[in-house]
């Protein structure tokens, strides 16, 4: 063989190495993809916040995560591989466990519950080009931002007082009575700040039987709520309008316990009061609070899948929102993936922009979203804890029951 | 807004501001005899309050009936953390102590996290929900009991360091580290017996604390902080002045959120301290250094 020979040889053997490879990459490494986003799950990076002052709230969430699998399944959506992680209650380790996340492969995000925790990890997802589905949070800068890779299957503060107040006026026909006053009491954090800038906005809008005497803003991560108490109880106002977390949802109710006051009525417009550990931790105590808030619809299907996932993963917790919004912006993951037919983070985004999900468990037609990502579709229910259990009093819709009015006096309470 | 409501919060704020004294009497405790800033104060009342939850779950022993228990094995606690691991440091730069005892927060948060999880903890005693009225007063009975025994706890540890030998040498140690040495005292073990003492009077604070406020495992360093608050408004290194410190912060801090925005309760705490620091820098009882 001559050298020119060995040459050419030599040559031929480096370009079919590289066809072979180029070979490889489109009829191999193609249908490898192909097979991973029919068989694949999809990896789902859930940020919740499971320590800090949010613990309770971030652990009730992933209750809805862990009943995610079997509901999914039973609904034919493809596998999904949850990725936790942990936002400590804290905005900036929610940022970075965001970008972690991704750097590990998640191929679309699910969280925050808060709305400052959730503002941070939507500024990553969209600068990283992955979806980030929303499961709660309320403030509505989130979607007002022209994100492409941000959605939120969750309503906006002035949805949630909207809804409120519409379900308020329905309690109050109801039961044939209303508080002329009311003390509004809000967290200061995003959401509460943001609720609070609603209620001005909203309120004069709907006529509401009863005026605001006072506000007060605290702090989430309180530990002593009774000078807010004493604040309150001084206006002598009939009814308490909270905004409220869940520690100090319970605070509050031992302050009003110990200062001897019980309001006409307390209207809470966030989490907190429904929660199951206020409902344990209180025992009589946490009967009588309405929550207007984001709620399922306990007549819908897919709500009793979910209440019977629940019981047989946990008999004394009762379904709430945490679940529910948890579960749907999983099945919202799904279902795009499902219908995408790729892990590929802009054809995913496409498809969550592109959903329909009519059979769902939140109260309201079903999960479609806006040009801004927002499902603005969602309808808000009041709920009365009852007994340790949470009855739905409105909309009618969805009511399986009348709320009971007023609050029984506390020291009454056997 | 009528009167009682501001007499019902000075009464609730200068009961809370006790305990909050008697918390960062430890601290103080330890800095005037050892020199060694606790950064693990609050991580070590954290524990304490995790004990008394514990006893509480397992056999439903009231915190008050369980404080002295509970000062001892923290007392045992401080007295080993003394000379197994701090007492090599005393000598050494302060950065070295500040990150040794960092490193011991960290270690207990996390430990606490391991054990009990992030959820808040409380107990529920026949009293929990109780309160006395007196004319307009309402006093919170759990407060009441836990500020009347911070005075107590406070008045036995002034005893002590006043009336005993033991106490009296540990002040000889304070005053003059070279000169206990001569006169052969056990330095050693009285700096060990210091942070014991300063870890009883966090475990017994904890215990009663936890009348009072829910614990969680993060809620360590919040109270460093207020215990640092305190101690250098009161004066640090003076017993006296971490109790009127207490009493001051607490006390602020309720009338603060009462008459401005309860929102603004610690800011108001961080200004006194603020206006300490720049009229009296060694505090309100601290003695001026050279």
């Amino acid at each position: 063989m001559s050298h020119q020979q060995k040459t050419e040889g030599a040559r031929i053997t480096r370009r079919t190495r590289s066809a072979g490879l180029g070979a490889a990459a489109v009829a191999g490494v193609t249908p490898f993809n192909i097979v991973r986003a029919q068989g694949a799950a999809l990896k789902v990076g859930v940020i919740l916040p499971r320590s800090g002052y949010l613990a309770g709230i971030g652990q009730d969430c992933q209750r809805g995560v862990d009943i995610a699998t079997g509901v999914l399944k039973d609904l034919g959506m493809p596998a999904l591989q949850i990725m936790n992680a942990d936002t400590e209650s804290n905005v900036e380790t929610a940022r970075s466990r965001a970008e972690k996340l991704i750097g590990e492969g998640a191929q679309a995000l699910v969280g925050a519950f808060d709305s400052g925790q959730s503002s941070a990890i939507a500024q990553v997802a969209e600068q990283k080009g992955i979806p980030f589905i929303i499961n709660i949070a309320a403030a509505p800068p989130i979607t007002e931002q022209g994100y492409k890779f941000v959605f939120r299957n969750f309503p906006t503060a002035p949805m949630i007082l909207r809804d409120a107040f519409i379900d308020q006026k329905e309690v109050f026909a109801a039961v044939g009575s209303a508080p002329k006053t009311a003390v509004f009491m809000h967290v200061n954090d995003t959401f509460g700040t943001a609720m609070a800038g609603g209620i001005g906005a909203v309120m004069p809008k709907f006529d509401m039987p009863y005026k605001i005497v006072q506000e007060i803003a605290y702090d989430p991560a309180a530990r002593d709520l009774s000078v807010e108490i004493s604040k309150a109880k001084a206006t002598g106002a009939d009814a308490l309008l909270m905004v409220s977390r869940l520690n100090d949802a319970i605070l509050l109710t031992r302050e009003l316990v110990k200062q001897r006051w019980t309001p006409m009525a307390i209207f809470s417009m966030g989490p907190g009061w429904y929660e199951d550990q206020y409902l344990k931790t209180l025992g009589k105590l946490s009967d009588g609070p309405l929550s207007f808030a984001p709620w399922y619809d306990p007549n819908k299907k897919l709500s009793k899948q979910l209440e019977a996932a629940l019981a047989k993963l946990s008999a004394a917790i009762n379904l709430n929102t945490n679940h529910v919004y948890t579960f749907e912006a999983l099945l919202i993951a799904a279902d795009a993936y499902k219908r995408a037919g790729s892990a590929d983070p802009t054809a995913l985004a496409d498809a969550i922009r592109k959903t329909n999900i009519t059979d769902n468990a939140s109260i309201g037609p079903g999960i479609q979203f806006d040009a801004k990502g927002q499902n603005d579709k969602i309808v808000g229910g009041a709920i009365q804890n009852r007994g340790g259990k949470l009855i739905t009093v409105a909309p009618k819709a969805a009511a399986i029951g009348k709320a009971e009015w007023p609050l029984t006096p506390y020291d009454k309470r056997a | 807004m009528p009167v009682d409501i501001y007499l019902n919060v000075a009464v609730g704020g200068i009961l809370t501001g006790l305990v909050y004294g008697l918390m960062a009497l430890g601290l103080s405790v330890i800095f005037g005899v050892v020199r060694v800033v606790n950064f693990a104060h609050g991580e070590m009342m954290t524990m304490a309050m995790y004990i008394a939850v514990t006893l509480f779950g397992a056999f439903h022993l009231d915190p008050l009936t369980m404080m002295v228990p509970i000062a001892a094995v923290m007392f045992a606690f401080g007295y080993l953390l003394q000379v197994r691991l701090i007492n090599p440091f005393v000598t050494r730069p302060e950065y070295m102590q500040f990150l040794l005892l960092v490193a011991v927060a960290i270690i207990i948060i996390n430990s606490l996290l391991i054990i009990y999880g992030p959820d808040a903890r409380n107990v529920q005693t026949s009293y929990s929900y109780d309160s006395f009225q007196i004319g307009p007063l309402i006093v919170d009975a759990t407060k009441l009991y836990a500020g009347i025994a911070a005075v107590v706890v406070a008045a036995l540890l002034f005893g002590f360091f006043r009336y005993t030998r033991q106490g009296t040498a540990i002040r000889a140690c304070a005053d003059n580290y070279t000169g206990a040495l001569v006169v052969g005292l056990d330095v050693k073990h009285l700096y060990a017996l210091t942070f014991g003492v300063g870890a009883a009077c966090v475990g017994a604070a904890g215990t009663m604390l936890l009348l009072i406020f829910d614990v969680t495992p993060s809620a360590g360093p919040a109270y460093t902080l207020l215990a640092f608050v305190i101690v250098i408004t009161g004066g640090l290194g003076s017993m006296v002045g971490a109790l009127i410190g207490g009493v001051l912060i607490g006390f602020t801090e309720a009338m603060a959120g009462l008459l401005f925005s309860p929102s603004a309760k610690s800011m108001f705490a961080f200004a006194i301290l603020v206006l300490v620091l720049l009229f009296r820098p060694q505090g309100i009882m601290g003695k001026r250094t050279a």
